[in-house]
Formats: structure tokens, sequence, C-alpha cells
């Protein structure tokens, strides 16, 4: 018997575009008018090619995927939005069909694209447990069965018979949670619900995914949340543009897909694009000037811009972020930031330089997003994770500490000291 | 064993693949309409008519009595009208049973149609996020409005009762024992029709509109407040050809003791509804697996 209880064979999923959402009778009936008098569809835009059935452009969200996944096993799906990731869960919970491919399951699968689905605002806690369960997949038995489990999980029996409407969102999010976790499929399928929730409960059901895998289930998770994948998977799939381009354990394939599958890079560049202001280059370098990745923790380093801006944009901002290696945005800066502000209205070519004091970021490697853009107007350019860097620890004295329990951050803090003699003090009972 | 492996790999495209438990496949079968699932999922259907009618009712001051409300005043209605404004004929019957008869029948058919031609639409949000047999929301429809025709169908009673003691000519005929076949005519014929519209609504929007407006109209062309003897003989073939005429028509007849109905216009209901119960689950059966890309 193979151990394999997820085996996706060479699955593809293609979405029509520009059909969706605006189709009506008559549109197709036009159509199919125009295709018997041989006229072109008129539909499509004009100086666009009907395909073979006058059909618009399709995507592949998912392309040519195999995949398998053993029992017992917490795999990660990680990739940017639009690789792909939420297309295969929706396939493996079956709310959407392959295009082609195939997908053989072993066991009950339970799949949590979102938690609380179903639940009626008007009806109690108790029951949307089993409205919310039975949706789920449960039968009413099961449920009765583990109901007390699932109140003591969600902390809110003392609502249990109060209209869900009146709870708050967090004990909303609370209950469904619970219910979920007391599925007991022999696979779950999870997507981002570890966003959900104060920082105690997602603790919980951190530990909850944990035990679930223990007891042999196996997982899928989907999620942006690196540090997560990273402590509760044993392997993680990169996806990129609808294939798999990672598969192995999770801190090689995170890393991977926040360096953009490069170890390092200090210098991009790009070619010119339609857009009214966009990046030429974007370069890290050291102290002397000469591009690299490579810093000491102690020194200052740079992150050059160069852009071009087509006309005069009002509101225009250059902007930086740095990300550690679990995904974490440690700092961002712009060019309103410093007094006075730096203008980059004027169309012009710009060369901006912003440096980075020393001693601020502990070792280890991160990335740089960069961006043009009108704050909550318009976005000119964007680039994300588009360099990469690593800060080395010299093994000065100062920041010799093993582990990553550094923080995210370096700071001097003015440390005072004050001694006196010591004198032993005698206990009174009472303290 | 690792040879065995490989082997049933290799053949597992050709051979049927009994040791797994679910296959995802682009299309599935005209015909595998996955009725054991549905049965299984028979808790959730309960649950989902439980649902409409607790959350239907809750912070109303009537409550469930809202359920009487509906009928009687649309009787009310229909007899100052048709009754006593438009004098249409009765059959002799008194126009009050008359109309509360043909409300009750279809206002039960209309219940059906109109909401289960909305599954779609009206639980994208719940299709998208999970999987489940999605043919518990139209039957839950069918059961939650089987209730609400219970209290309606109640109230009837009482009036015929009451009719009866007030000496009306009210004769109940041993017809009425034909009312769960009635019922079940109706139900698949409200749920055939609404699950080919559902299904037509993920790409047709249109039909959406159509349909709400539709059903009123259809009421027209069924012998509601009017009785079939009274249409002229031309009309008289498309009125037969209206499945829910002889429904309606049945009913009247049943409990109010007017005999107008024939074996064969039952059998024609019947079959229509057969033909469209079937129609609506092959359409259904195969929207429902790739609907969330077009809604």
């Amino acid at each position: 018997m193979s151990d394999v209880v997820i085996s996706v064979e060479s699955l593809s999923k293609r979405y029509r575009l520009g059909v969706l959402g605006s189709r009506s009778l008559k549109d197709d009936a036009n159509r199919w008018w125009a295709r018997l008098r041989g006229a072109p569809d008129p539909s499509l835009k004009i100086g666009e090619r009907g395909r073979s059935h006058g059909r618009n452009e399709a995507i592949w969200a998912l392309r040519d995927v195999s995949l398998d996944v053993k029992r017992g096993e917490i795999v990660g799906i990680v990739g940017r939005n639009g690789a792909g990731k939420s297309t295969l869960l929706k396939i493996l919970s079956r709310t959407t069909a392959p295009t082609s491919g195939q997908v053989r399951i072993k066991g009950r699968i339970a799949s949590l694209l979102e938690v609380g689905t179903g639940f009626h605002p008007e009806l109690t806690g108790r029951e949307n447990i089993y409205l919310n369960g039975a949706i789920l997949g449960m039968r009413k038995t099961e449920i009765a069965r583990s109901f007390d489990e699932i109140v003591d999980f969600s902390g809110v029996e003392q609502f249990i018979d109060t209209p869900v409407k009146r709870y708050s969102s967090g004990m909303h999010v609370r209950l469904a949670f619970a219910v979920a976790a007391h599925l007991e499929p022999e696979i779950l399928v999870v997507d981002e619900v570890l966003a959900v929730g104060d920082a105690a409960f997602q603790k919980k059901c951190l530990g909850k995914m944990g035990a679930v895998a223990r007891e042999g289930r196996t997982v899928l998770i989907v999620s942006h949340n690196m540090g997560s994948i990273n402590d509760l998977c044993d392997r993680a799939v990169l996806l990129s543009s609808g294939s798999i381009v990672a598969d192995g354990p999770p801190e090689t394939v995170t890393r991977q897909y926040l360096s953009n599958g490069e170890s390092r890079r200090a210098h991009v560049e790009y070619q010119p694009s339609e857009s009214q202001a966009y990046f030429q280059a974007v370069t890290l370098c050291g102290d002397a000037g000469a591009p690299t990745a490579n810093f000491d923790i102690r020194k200052p380093f740079h992150l050059r811009m160069q852009f071009v801006v087509r006309r005069r944009i009002p509101g225009l901002q250059a902007a930086f972020a740095v990300y550690n290696s679990v995904g974490y945005r440690i700092f961002q800066s712009t060019t309103s930031h410093p007094e006075p502000a730096i203008d980059i209205e004027e169309p012009r070519q710009y060369d901006l330089r912003v440096g980075v004091p020393g001693s601020l970021l502990p070792a280890g490697s991160y990335t740089v997003t960069v961006a043009l853009h009108v704050p909550n107007v318009s976005w000119f350019d964007l680039h994300e994770h588009v360099l990469t860097f690593d800060i080395e620890d010299t093994r000065s004295k100062r920041y010799d500490h093993d582990g990553r329990s550094l923080g995210c951050v370096l700071v001097d803090l003015p440390w005072d000291q004050q001694h006196r003699p010591l004198v032993e003090r005698q206990e009174s009972p009472g303290a | 064993m690792s040879t065995a492996n490989t082997v049933s790999r290799q053949t597992a495209q050709v051979q049927d693949d009994g040791e797994w438990t679910m296959i995802i496949r682009p299309h599935r079968r005209w015909l595998d309409l996955r009725l054991g699932e549905l049965w299984r999922a028979r808790d959730l259907i309960l649950l989902f008519v439980r649902r409409d009618f607790v959350a239907g009712y809750k912070q109303t001051i009537l409550g469930p009595f809202w359920a009487l409300v509906q009928p009687l005043l649309t009787t009310v209605v229909f007899t100052l009208i048709f009754g006593r404004v438009a004098r249409l004929s009765t059959d002799g019957l008194p126009p009050f049973l008359f109309y509360m008869a043909g409300t009750v029948v279809w206002s039960y058919f209309s219940a059906c149609l109109t909401k289960t031609a909305d599954t779609f639409g009206a639980n994208a949000h719940i299709f998208g996020k999970v999987y489940f047999p999605r043919l518990t929301v139209p039957i839950s429809i069918l059961l939650s409005n089987l209730v609400a025709f219970c209290i309606h169908f109640a109230l009837f009673l009482a009036f015929v009762v009451y009719f009866w003691l007030d000496g009306a000519a009210v004769t109940p005929t041993t017809a009425i024992f034909l009312l769960p076949l009635l019922l079940f005519i109706m139900a698949g014929l409200g749920l055939g029709a609404g699950i080919i519209v559902s299904s037509l609504t993920t790409r047709y929007r249109d039909l959406q509109n159509v349909v709400t407006f539709g059903t009123q109209l259809l009421m027209y062309a069924t012998p509601v407040i009017y009785p079939a003897s009274a249409t002229p003989a031309r009309y008289r073939i498309l009125l037969q050809a209206n499945p829910m005429t002889a429904i309606v028509e049945a009913f009247r007849g049943a409990f109010l003791g007017t005999d107008t109905v024939s074996t064969g216009a039952l059998l024609y209901s019947f079959g229509f509804m057969l033909v469209a119960l079937i129609l609506g689950l092959l359409l259904f059966n195969r929207v429902e697996q790739t609907f969330m890309d077009t809604v």
C-alpha cells in the first residue's frame, strides 16, 4: 500500500478573461448570430482577433501541477498573489473543477477556505455550531459528541444561546474555528485562517494544527506568513505562475520565495515601461559605492534608486521597505520622510541614494521592495522583494549571540549602572 | 510491495481506482448524480430547513403566524376583486373557499420555483468556500415551504369546516387522499423548473429577472382565480398544456367537491414533472462543478 494520500497529476485550470460577469443572453445570442454569418465576434474589442470559438483570452491559473502528499505530512503552499495557490485549494476542496488532470484523494478531506461559512447571524451559537458543522460535512451525531469540546475550545460558553449577531468579531471567529478544528478529517486543507483572532487564540489554533498532524493526519496550508510555515510544516511547495518551482524543506523554500529564486541580488535593471513613472535600476552598495549584497553588521550601506518620471505627478513618492527572512517588514522609508521632503514630482530622470545605518539589523538575510506611488491614490511601479542581501555578524563581542533570538532590530540603549555594597537582608515571613 | 505499487500507479489511469476515496476530474459523467452523497447529507438538509424557519421568524411579533397572514390576505383581495368586482365564475362554489384553495396550492408551487431558481445566486458565498452536495439547498427549500404549506393547509381546512357547518355546498370527495401525490408533483415541478433556471442563471443573469415575474404571469395561465370550465374551448388546450392546471383543479375538486380532473390530466402533469426534474438534475449536476468560475 502506498502511503500517498493526495496525488495531484498534471493538474491545470484555465480561466477565461473578459467574459466574467459580463455575460448575458443577449451577448451570447449576438455572438452566435455573428458566427452563423461569419462576421467577427461583436463582443471582442476592436483590433482583437477572435480565437477558434470567438472566446476571449484565457489565463492558466494552474499549469501541469503534479504533487504527492504522504500521510501525516504538513505541507505549506507558498507563492505570490496569483501564483495559483487558491486555485489549487479550490480544486482540492471541490468548489471548482479542474480544466484537465486529476486529483486522487485517500480518506476524508475537509477544507477551510474560510471559517464560519454559513453562519447565520440570527441563529444562536449552539444552532450555528450544528449548521456549520453539517456544512463542513459532519453528521449530527458527530457534532453532538464533540459539542462540549467545541464550546470549551471557543471560550464562548456564556453566550452559546445568544444569536451570533451579538458576538464580537473575535468571538465569532473563535467559535467558527472551534467547529472547524473538531472536524477530525484525515486530510485538512487550510487557507490563511491563521491570520484571524488575537495572538493568544492564534497560538491555540497553531497548537491544535500541530496536534492534528501528530495524530497522523495530513495538513495542507496556504499562508503568507512564512513564520508559521516554517514553524508548522515539514515540507513546503513554492508555486509561481501556476507551476511548482520548488518543493522541499520549509526553510529552504520560504527563503527561495523571499529571495526570488536567487540567494543574493544587489543590482537590478528594468526595461522602460509604459507607466508614467518607472524604475530603471535599483542597487545596493556598501560604503565604497560598489554594488554588493553582503554587509558587515556594523557598517552602513546604501540603496540607490534610478527612475524616470514622464510627466508631472503631484504627490509622487519613491519608497522602499526591508523585510527579514520570515517575511516581516522591518522598516520602510519614503521620499516624504526627510525634512524637507524630497520632491520627485517633476518629469525628470532621478537618481536617489538613501543610507541605512550600521548596527541596525541583526545578522540574517533580508529583502527589499521598492515602489513609486501616490499614497492611497495610485501605483506607478512596484517591485516586491526584488533585492536580497545578507547582514553578516563579524563576531564582534557586542552582538556575539547564538540563535535567532536577537529580535528584529539592534538598538544602542543607554544602559545605566549603579551599585552598592551587598547587604543580606532577612526575609520577613509576611513578604 | 514496491513493484506492485509501481504497477498499480502505471495502470491507475485505466483501472478503476478502488483504493482512492475520491477522484477529482475535469468533468463528471452526465449521469453521475451522486445521490448517495445527498442521502448522507440528510442532516444538513434538515438543519437548513430549521435555519430558514427559525431565522425567518426571529424578532417578529407574530412569529410563525405570519405564515397565516399571506394566504388570508391574498384570498380576501381575490374574493373582493375577482369575485365581487369582476364577478368571475367559481363553479358554484363559495368564492372565498374557491380562491383560498387556489392560493394555497399556487403559493407552494410558486415559492418552490422562485426560491430554488436562486440557488446559486443566493448561496454563492457559501458554495465558493466549501463543498457539500449542492442539491441539499433546493431540497431544503422544498421542505421549508412544505412547512409553510401545512400551515396554510390547516387554515384552509378550518375554513372548509366552517363553511360546511354553515351549510354551504361543500363536499370533500375521496380524492383528498391524492393530496400527497399532488404535493409530490408540485414539489417535483418546482424543483425541476427551479434548478433548470438556477443552472442557466449562472450564465444568463437575465433569467433571474424573468422568473419572479414569469411565475406571477403563469398564475393567470393556471385556473387559480377562475375554473378551467369557464375558459373558452379554443384556449382549453393551452390551459391543459400547463402541468399545474390539473394539480390546482384536482386539489380544489377533492376538497370542495367539484369533479373536473381526469386521470389522464394528472398523468400528464406527472410525466411533465419527471421530464423537468431529470433535465434539471442533469443540468444542475453539470453546472455545479464550475459555476464558481462564472458567477
